[in-house]
């Protein structure tokens, strides 16, 4: 039986709250939302906090909605209405294509877009969707608010900007015309984790790309950010030479190791061809070519 | 620490450990023992019960953080002596063998039933996509659940 290590619970009844609660409780207080990444850890004593503050009540954390001319999405929206928004998926459908195979349906029920982003698993997806469509992230601590790009977010393994005492409360996802994107992933079962997958984002303004975002799970220790393929691709004509050019960078610029899901070699293929489907078809969507 | 937790209509308070997972609560605290410990890491699906009404997987959530919900587990599907069609429809359909997933199974069943009354096939093997089964095969519980949905729709209508 897997149980945790003991540990103390209390319930944030408002943002500031539980912010409080951070910085009252100290390093070995964690933020529980879903569960569904942090309870897993605890149960095999990979994690082993003191104190868990449940932000579940913090309702005010859940929402998807147009803003100031970008889409903003609460921290403790869950997996099944990012699946469901349509909201989401006319502006930027690589959540979609993204949400309709991260787990199951159950699990969507629980896990939240802020505690995948915090988890900041390597093989997470969410994560590589939030990179590759240039999204900003609210960070919520005791003095301030600062405002963070997935740009400068993920800083290691399982680490993120989110620092000592501070919450991560909302996801920003700027709105520029031309927009296309997509989620490319393959997985060996239904609900599993990605054996690679990549996440693209393209803005295509008069037969140029304006702007670029590439990004990839499973292959690395952390979401790869394909900067070198998206200085490449930044003010170029899209092509399936250019596209192809930008697979062969993504095979070369990570670093997947071998596992039961597969050797090295085969996950930098997979990486390649994913990167290149992504950007294909977030291409066609930008261009309205096909959805 | 001190929960109340509405489980099957009925609530409840129980001193508890905060680290007790909801599964354990039902089965050894409530002594509701139908709602089966599988897996242990929200693969299996065995443990799903409905908390608000929505299906979740009851080996990864805390009792702690259903304090004040409401929780439905198979036991509450049968009322009255009577069947829920769902149970029917397993038993109709041969949807179990050994059984050990049939009360995740019914209770996702429900939980889509009760959003979708009409799903197509494919809904319902998305529905269940989290939920294993080593006997049967997947056949027969859909057609199971397409048996319940047939029969709730006939019987709503008869009323």
């Amino acid at each position: 039986m897997q149980t945790p290590a003991p540990f103390e619970y209390e319930r944030a009844t408002s943002v500031e709250g539980a912010v409080e609660a951070l910085g009252r409780l100290g390093a070995e207080a964690r933020i529980i939302a879903g569960g569904h990444s942090l309870l897993p850890m605890m149960k095999l004593r990979l994690a082993t906090p003191e104190h868990l503050i449940d932000i579940n009540d913090l309702t005010e954390l859940s929402y998807i909605r147009e803003d100031e001319g970008m889409i903003k999405v609460g921290a403790l929206t869950r997996h099944v209405e990012l699946l469901t928004s349509d909201l989401l998926a006319q502006h930027f459908p690589l959540f979609r294509d993204a949400e309709e195979v991260i787990a199951d349906p159950v699990v969507r029920n629980r896990g939240t877009i802020g505690g995948s982003l915090c988890q900041a698993d390597a093989a997470e997806d969410l994560s590589a969707v939030c990179a590759a469509a240039k999204a900003f992230v609210v960070i919520r601590g005791a003095e301030e608010e600062r405002v963070v790009a997935m740009d400068d977010f993920h800083v290691g393994p399982y680490m993120t900007a989110v620092g000592a005492g501070e919450l991560l409360t909302e996801i920003r996802l700027p709105l520029f015309p031309g927009a296309g994107t997509a989620h490319e992933k393959v997985e060996r079962r239904a609900g599993d984790w990605a054996i690679a997958a990549a996440s693209a984002a393209v803005w295509i303004e008069e037969g140029s790309i304006t702007q670029v975002g590439i990004a990839l799970s499973a292959v690395g220790m952390t979401t790869i950010h394909l900067t070198r393929a998206e200085e490449l691709l930044r003010g170029q004509a899209p092509s399936e030479e250019l596209y192809a050019q930008a697979g062969a960078i993504a095979s070369e610029d990570c670093s997947p190791s071998a596992d039961g899901r597969g050797p090295i070699d085969y996950k930098r293929h997979l990486a390649g061809v994913l990167t290149h489907r992504a950007l294909r078809r977030a291409t066609e969507r930008a261009t309205g070519d096909r959805t | 620490m001190n929960v109340t937790i509405t489980v099957n209509g009925r609530e409840a308070s129980h001193e508890i450990e905060p680290r007790l997972l909801l599964v354990h609560y039902l089965r050894e605290t409530l002594d509701l023992t139908g709602t089966h410990w599988g897996c242990d890491t929200s693969n299996c699906g065995a443990c799903v019960v409905l908390m608000d009404g929505q299906p979740v997987k009851s080996c990864t959530i805390l009792a702690a953080m259903c304090d004040g919900h409401e929780i439905r587990t198979v036991e509450d599907l049968e009322r009255d002596g009577k069947l829920d069609p769902v149970q029917e429809g397993f038993h109709e359909r041969h949807a179990l063998q050994c059984g050990f997933c049939t009360p995740g199974m019914q209770m996702t069943a429900r939980a889509l039933l009760d959003e979708n009354p009409d799903p197509t096939e494919h809904e319902i093997r998305t529905a269940i996509s989290g939920a294993i089964c080593r006997c049967t095969g997947y056949k027969n519980i859909v057609s199971a659940v397409r048996w319940a949905a047939e029969h709730e729709a006939a019987t709503k209508q008869g009323a």
